[in-house]
């Protein structure tokens, strides 16, 4: 046998036992969970979970509620968009959250839940987030996992960057996306570098939650993009990305991407403070709603505001100053300590992380590079702690772990970035399935992160699952991040798109959850508090039932005398007091949706019978062994007929 | 020798069935009778004497009930009303059984026990049990105080005194 025989087969060998390993390698990928991972994510049957995630619903308008480790849904919270299954803006009571200075919107975009705080950490109290097309930001309350408030955001052309809390929520913040003329008037488009303004707002909390819009500041006319408040040493400061410093209004894409650096803006809400008290702003009259909920009345409210106070940064002096970011920046997330801002440039290499001592330093220096709109730009060099090289490709939002480490989304790259703080190295860094925007570590934009997971929030899915035809689920990535290195353990689709979620242990918010509403604290005006008091009253067109519903039937379960034309107007109250122990209403040809009624609420739905005939109506919601018993009949008469009210129920 | 060992085993498994058969009988006996006292009484669930007579609950031990309070028992009618007459009506079968002789058929402890803490009773104690196969519906917690269930209760001691005094007239 000679040399060269031996050699071929080796070779031969060599390039079988490679393709056995490539092809091995394949199957792998996409079965990575082969170790202890299903033991880290199983939660026991009736065990619950250590965390509770917050996901925004995207483009679903809602806010879903996620078990972390096991991925498992809880709930939906409808926020701005209509939910029939909870007659979320389709009860008389709900559909004033929905109303604004357009009327009523029955959908929007929810992007940024954001947990209030107490201290710069997580408090379990609210969980607050905007909506981007029509500008809102909405105050959703913990003990009931309900909207509470709704506020309206005047001259702002799109709400993406918000709503972010101060430490102690005394402001949450917003931005406007699209600038616009402001007060907003018809101008030709391609006079924006002339016309067009952003607005950053700052829209008070009130101990109670209570919302309000406290000042707005004018900025120029670029695409205003996210934002963080400052913490520790950088509370009293809020800082702001842009994009489009161009002010390109076409073909943003190729035209907002020639700069080599936008800006963050860094405002001083400290100062804003004071100048508001001088008396240094200008009114504008601007049309906004304010739509809340009264727990006692169980009903929301409109309110309509027309004024709003604002802030030009030319007439207030170092209220505002930016930080020079390369390329189209999108986060910016400031460490648990508050010393450290770190930036997402869509289109940069490395992610610049600013110093806020240095930035103060700078500005006690007056260290400018020049001035945009009379606002001081300060130099980068000045500003600058570091940059992280070798960051990903498209490094979008950034988290921190509290333990002196970073993890950076990269969108393109499809991966999270796992960095340093103060080395600015790069040490870990693993994929995500597919296109991740946002991240989120339980309390990782807080001062006091609980740095068990990370969360990839993924914008693509692919072929991760089963496919359903054209249109895929978008999902959630949970990640170990207790170790060096970081560890894929689930990978679960969740409803409508994931934008960004917020977590926070179970145990801060569980031990705050409502059961019931106690039915004597009931105070809408149609509640009734007994079954006694159920009833039928005529007033013109309008009738209004005062009905009850307790395990097993309504009160009164059979109505006559309502006529076509009528508004009947059924107000039904749960006297149940019991815990999980809602009933359902629902009536043949009612246009509107079913009542899901907790206990001790009154909800009332409109209906409107068209035809003379005997209607059912019947509860929904599985309540007990006889719930198909839950039931009654309405008889509908022809509009001039003269059949009296009459109503009933048992013999 | 052998064959001793063999009886004895033959003694325990008769035995043994024997005691399964009067379990069985000892059951269907028992849903015979009527959801009185009685059956409350008659009972090998292997609770406490305490708990058959009392029930499970917020009182654990023998109420002192003293005269009858008027203003707590007219509390107590308007607790009913607005808590309880959704279900229960006094003299009629509604979701619940008629009320108004309630304190003949369950003792005070019993009654504000059930009335507390319906759920656990509904799982553990056989008249519990019993009236839910007969009512089909699980009594509702209605989430009532202990100071709301000792009113009721004083509401439906007039009812008995009243429901005594009206049969001793009769005689």
């Amino acid at each position: 046998m000679n040399r060269r025989y031996i050699r071929a087969l080796l070779i031969g060998i060599s390039v079988v036992a490679a393709f056995v390993l490539m092809h091995y390698g394949c199957q792998e990928s996409k079965n990575l969970s082969a170790g202890d991972e299903a033991e880290k994510v199983y939660v026991a049957p009736g065990d619950y979970d250590e965390f509770y995630m917050f996901t925004s619903g995207g483009f679903s308008g809602q806010i879903g509620v996620y078990g972390l480790p096991s991925g498992r849904l809880f709930r939906q919270i409808p926020v701005f968009s209509q939910d029939p299954e909870k007659a979320y803006g389709y009860s008389e009571e709900s559909k004033p959250m929905l109303m604004t200075s357009y009327g009523f919107i029955p959908w929007d975009d929810a992007h940024h839940p954001e947990l209030s705080q107490t201290d710069g950490v997580p408090d379990g109290r609210w969980i607050f987030i905007n909506a981007n097309n029509t500008p809102r930001v909405a105050r959703v309350d913990l003990t009931t996992f309900t909207t509470a408030e709704i506020i309206e955001i005047p001259n702002s052309g799109g709400n993406h960057g918000s709503p972010f809390v101060t430490e102690n929520n005394e402001y949450v913040v917003a931005s406007t996306r699209f600038s616009l003329p402001i007060p907003n008037e018809d101008v030709p488009i391609n006079s924006f570098k002339e016309n067009f303004k952003g607005t950053l707002t700052f829209i008070k909390v009130a101990p109670d939650g209570k919302m309000s819009i406290a000042f707005q500041i004018l900025v120029p006319g670029f695409d205003y993009d996210l934002a963080h408040a400052g913490k520790g040493p950088s509370h009293g400061w809020a800082f702001f990305t842009s994009y489009n410093t161009e002010q390109a209004n076409t073909l943003l894409e190729v035209n907002a991407s020639q700069n080599d650096k936008d800006f963050i803006a860094a405002v001083n809400w400290k100062k804003a403070e004071e100048y508001i008290a001088k008396g240094n702003f200008k009114k504008s009259s601007s049309t906004f709603y304010r739509n809340y909920v009264d727990e006692k009345k169980h009903m929301a409210f409109s309110e309509k505001n027309s004024e709003v106070k604002i802030l030009s940064p030319d007439d207030c002096p170092g209220l505002i100053y930016y930080l020079p970011t390369p390329k189209s920046p999108h986060g910016v997330d400031v460490d648990p300590t508050g010393e450290y801002i770190a930036a997402g440039g869509k289109l940069a290499a490395v992610i610049p992380v600013h110093s806020f001592s240095k930035m103060i330093k700078a500005i006690e220096n007056k260290d400018f590079e020049t001035e945009v709109y009379g606002i001081p730009v300060l130099k980068y060099e000045s500003v600058l702690a570091g940059e992280v090289e070798n960051c990903g490709l498209g490094p979008l939002h950034t988290e921190f772990d509290g333990k002196g480490f970073a993890y950076t989304s990269a969108f393109i790259s499809s991966e999270i970035v796992k960095w340093e703080i103060g080395t600015w190295k790069v040490v870990d860094r693993i994929p995500t399935y597919y296109s991740i925007g946002h991240l989120s570590i339980p309390g990782g934009d807080s001062k006091k992160p609980w740095g068990k997971y990370v969360v990839a929030l993924n914008k693509i899915t692919k072929d991760r699952y089963l496919p359903t035809g054209p249109e895929l689920t978008q999902s959630a990535q949970l990640i170990d991040i207790s170790g060096d290195k970081m560890k894929l353990l689930l990978d679960f689709p969740t409803i409508g798109e994931p934008h960004y979620a917020q977590s926070i242990p179970a145990e801060i918010l569980m031990k705050n959850s409502k059961k019931i509403y106690p039915i004597e604290e009931n105070e809408h005006p149609y509640g009734i508090k007994a079954e006694k008091d159920a009833r039928v009253e005529r007033n013109g067109n309008d009738v209004h039932v005062y009905m009850s519903t307790i395990r097993t039937h309504f009160a009164p379960d059979n109505i006559e005398g309502i006529k076509v034309g009528d508004n009947v107007y059924f107000h039904v109250t749960n006297l149940e007091q019991d815990w999980d122990i809602p009933h359902g209403f629902a009536v043949k040809g009612a246009q509107t949706s079913e009542l899901l009624v907790l206990p001790g609420m009154t909800e009332t739905i409109v209906w409107k019978p068209q035809q003379p005939g005997i209607y059912p109506f019947y509860c929904t919601d599985f309540c007990s062994a006889l719930h198909q018993e839950m039931q009654g009949y309405l008889r509908v008469s022809p509009k001039n007929s003269n059949v009296e009210i009459s109503y009933r129920i048992g013999n | 020798m052998k064959s001793l060992k063999l009886h004895l085993t033959v003694i325990a498994i008769l035995s043994s069935l024997i005691v399964l058969q009067t379990g069985c009988g000892g059951d269907s006996k028992e849903s015979n009778t009527s959801n009185d006292n009685q059956s409350m009484m008659n009972n090998n669930s292997g609770l406490t004497e305490w708990e058959l007579e009392s029930g499970f609950g917020p009182v654990k031990k023998k109420l002192n009930l003293g005269p009858i309070d008027p203003t707590m028992a007219a509390e107590g009618e308007k607790i009913f009303e607005s808590k309880c007459a959704t279900c229960h009506k006094l003299d009629e079968r509604y979701t619940g059984p008629a009320q108004r002789n309630v304190l003949q058929r369950v003792t005070p402890e019993f009654f504000m026990n059930t009335v507390l803490n319906p759920d656990e009773n509904l799982q553990k104690h056989p008249h519990s049990k019993e009236m839910l196969a007969q009512y089909m519906t699980k009594m509702t917690n209605q989430n009532v105080t202990i100071k709301d269930a000792r009113a009721l209760l004083e509401y439906f001691r007039v009812l008995d005194e009243e429901l005594k005094n009206n049969t001793t007239t009769k005689k």
